[in-house]
């Protein structure tokens, strides 16, 4: 290899593979799952990412900054150039916090929740007059749930009786519910909301890739055990297999042939300023709801003058989010918060919509409620035994409750291009158009209801609500480059190929039709699955 | 409570200095800097004194006003827990001794001696009159915002992250520690 060969920086090779049969621009879940799935296939593959590979031995490092207050650096690394962006809808929408850009992407930070979208999100408006239909209903995808669940080895029980119809158990046994659950349990049941485990990606038991949770209790941003599944796991799976998986190479766009039926190439940039071309016979774009509509807007060319696979208008449109909805108390006798990160109950009795009236409600019982110790202490104007007190005084006796809110898609909500501001390649940054309407606004309403039923019945002191004025997004991209089986409404197909280009397929939630109020990572992980075979048909 | 120097070691692993298996007896300096790993005999070697007894004195006396009187073995766990965090990282290593020497300066402004030689309750004061229990903390901050990053709240992390300090509040497994996943099952009795 000579100098010119690599980056000049850290010695990587960075030069395009000669001959790759797929290219995947982004190394998250979709991105990993479908290069995992066709490397193993013998495939030659080729991932790119824009941004860098994190070492797994900095984890507890990055668990250290989340925890210890005065430290500004964020737990993952964010660059205020490379990752600029704008917000200018009714709503702010804080993009960086929603996202982690590198190997793994954001299941690097996220909760690790995984649960299957209902049989009522796939055919909504059709059901209840919400929203719109997707064009596959719940059995088309639901063997792909059950290889999603094995990928990433979740952790569930079959105990939930609204969830729908599954044939096979999850491959780990469920956690077991927390003391707080045991609380919740007497106080729902009085009030008639039926409980029930929660499928997690994280390992309740050893397995080959991971060890079983060790109770660090950081899941979400960081976990230094790595038992919460990440998409590094499907990269170290497809490098195995010989792929290339290259980091901070931010694709700036993709090129296509005279007849603007197929990409030719992938151009990215080294850490070094140069750009390259990676040709391939497929390309899969799996950059998340955001970037994935914005390159594609970055690759306006002649024949796509507003952006590649838009001639339907609709890249970046229909933008959507779960909204938050929450309150918390205390009781008069202990907890046993902040023991482990995650949730052990839920309750999806209140999913599926009863007309439209509203849209979905996942409820949720949280395990984390108020501050640790060490949160009031490093943030105390006492010491000493007065400290001691108000640590007494502040942890032990908190409760809470979440819930995840549907939005329906609206047309008005996108991810467009910001010509005002460039990014660190003098590339437009993305700018996000974002609010909710008064349906949204109605289930957020009827979630507190919920809450504070339940909580009053448990006998809690109330102390705070997240409510349709105070409420912000869950971190859930989805919607924007909708899937269809009609080229005017929508940018890709069932197969997730794009209209347009025949060799092109977008993979993640940017293809969601609706969001429904579930978590939306084993959907994007059975929707990629999904995508990895067509693709591999194709091949 | 007694606390001892296994829970200074295990504080140490949610203040990320990592595995302490195999370290040698304390070395106290300034150590590396961020970027650059280290072995334990280079620590000596790079150790320019940045934190001495001095310091080391210095922190247990705020440690004994910072934390609750029911605490034991104050001495030995921050004498513990300090000789490997500095030699971990020597910029904060040296954010230690400027903290303390900031100290220094305002207690004999106020009480013409050091911080170490005042009385319990003079102790208690200081802090209270230079605001630190007010402050916010900032590494880059005034002279109470850097004491109160680099002494007080190092040292309330310690305990208080630590599995003995927050079972003061009955959190036998905080964030941060790999304490299992059987607790979190358990109610107030265990």
């Amino acid at each position: 290899m000579s100098a010119t060969e690599t980056d000049g920086e850290d010695g990587t090779d960075r030069t395009p593979s000669p001959r790759a049969d797929l290219c995947v621009v982004g190394a998250g879940p979709a991105g990993a799952l479908i290069a995992a799935e066709l490397a193993a296939a013998g495939y030659e593959v080729v991932v790119l990412d824009a941004g860098p590979r994190f070492d797994p031995g900095d984890r507890v490092d990055r668990m250290e900054r989340h925890l210890r207050p005065g430290t500004d650096s964020p737990v993952w690394d964010i660059d205020p150039e490379r990752d600029a962006y704008n917000s200018t809808g009714d709503r702010d929408y804080p993009l960086n916090a929603a996202r982690v850009k590198g190997i793994g992407g954001s299941t690097l930070h996220w909760q690790g929740m995984v649960m299957r979208m209902h049989e009522q999100d796939f055919a909504l408006r059709s059901s209840v007059g919400l929203g719109d239909d997707w064009p596959i209903d719940y059995d088309d995808l639901r063997p792909y749930y059950a290889a999603a669940e094995r990928e990433l080895s979740v952790s569930g029980a079959a105990d939930n009786p609204f969830a729908p119809p599954r044939a096979e158990p999850h491959p780990l046994p469920a956690f077991p519910p927390s003391y707080s659950d045991s609380l919740f349990a007497e106080a729902c049941e009085e009030v008639g909301l039926a409980t029930h485990s929660v499928p997690n990606a994280r390992n309740s038991e050893p397995t080959d890739e991971a060890s079983a949770c060790v109770g660090y209790g950081t899941c979400k941003p960081v976990c230094p055990s790595g038992a919460k599944y990440d998409a590094t796991r499907h990269i170290d799976v497809a490098e195995a297999n010989g792929a290339r998986v290259l980091d901070r190479v931010p694709v700036q766009r993709l090129e296509h042939d005279d007849a603007g039926d197929r990409v030719t190439a992938a151009v990215y940039a080294t850490p070094d300023g140069e750009e390259h071309r990676q040709e391939a016979r497929e390309f899969v774009v799996a950059a998340g709801g955001v970037e994935t509509p914005r390159l594609l807007l970055l690759s306006e060319s002649e024949t796509y003058p507003d952006g590649l696979a838009n001639s339907s208008g609709l890249v970046g449109r229909y933008f959507m989010d779960h909204l938050f909805a929450g309150m918390g108390g205390t009781l008069d006798e202990p907890t046993r918060q902040k023991h482990v990160g995650f949730n052990t109950t839920e309750s999806h009795q209140l999913y599926d919509r009863p007309d439209d009236s509203r849209t979905a409600i996942k409820l949720e019982f949280l395990n984390y409620a108020g501050p640790a110790p060490a949160d009031i202490a490093l943030t105390a104007d006492s010491f000493g035994d007065e400290l001691l007190e108000e640590i007494r005084d502040g942890y032990g006796t908190h409760v809470a409750m979440g819930a995840l809110v549907e939005q329906l898609p609206r047309r008005e909500n996108r991810i467009r291009l910001d010509p005002s501001r460039t990014d660190d390649h003098g590339n437009p940054v993305p700018d996000v158009v974002w609010s909710f309407d008064a349906t949204t606004r109605r289930t957020i309403e009827r979630a507190n209801e919920v809450q504070r039923e339940v909580l009053e019945e448990l006998g809690a002191d109330i102390g705070w609500t997240v409510g349709p004025g105070n409420t912000g997004p869950a971190y859930h991209h989805m919607g924007t480059t909708r899937m269809g089986t009609d080229p005017a409404e929508s940018v890709v197909n069932p197969q997730l190929q794009t209209h347009d280009l025949s060799n092109l397929t977008l993979a993640g939630s940017s293809v969601f039709v609706t969001g429904g109020a579930m978590n939306p990572t084993l959907t994007i992980a059975a929707l990629s699955l999904k995508a990895a075979d067509h693709v591999v048909e194709r091949l | 409570m007694q606390l001892s120097r296994r829970d200074a070691l295990v504080a140490l692993s949610t203040a990320s200095v990592g595995s302490l298996a195999g370290c040698g007896a304390p070395v106290v300096g300034d150590g590396p800097d961020d970027s650059e790993a280290t072995d334990e005999n280079e620590r000596g070697v790079q150790g320019g004194g940045a934190v001495g007894e001095h310091e080391l004195t210095t922190l247990v006396g705020v440690a004994r006003t910072v934390y609750p009187s029911v605490v034991d073995g104050v001495d030995e766990f921050v004498r513990t827990y300090l000789d490997r965090r500095v030699a971990a990282d020597g910029a904060y290593a040296r954010g230690v001794a400027e903290a303390v020497a900031t100290l220094d300066d305002y207690v004999e402004g106020l009480y013409e001696t050091r911080y170490v030689d005042l009385s319990s309750a003079d102790r208690a004061e200081a802090l209270d009159v230079m605001s630190v229990d007010d402050v916010d903390p900032d590494p880059d901050g005034t002279d109470p915002q850097r004491v109160r990053h680099y002494l007080v709240n190092e040292l309330l992390f310690a305990l208080y992250a630590s599995p003995t300090g927050a079972s003061l509040a009955g959190l036998e497994n905080p964030p941060g520690h790999p304490g299992g996943i059987q607790s979190y099952r358990e109610g107030p009795g265990g």
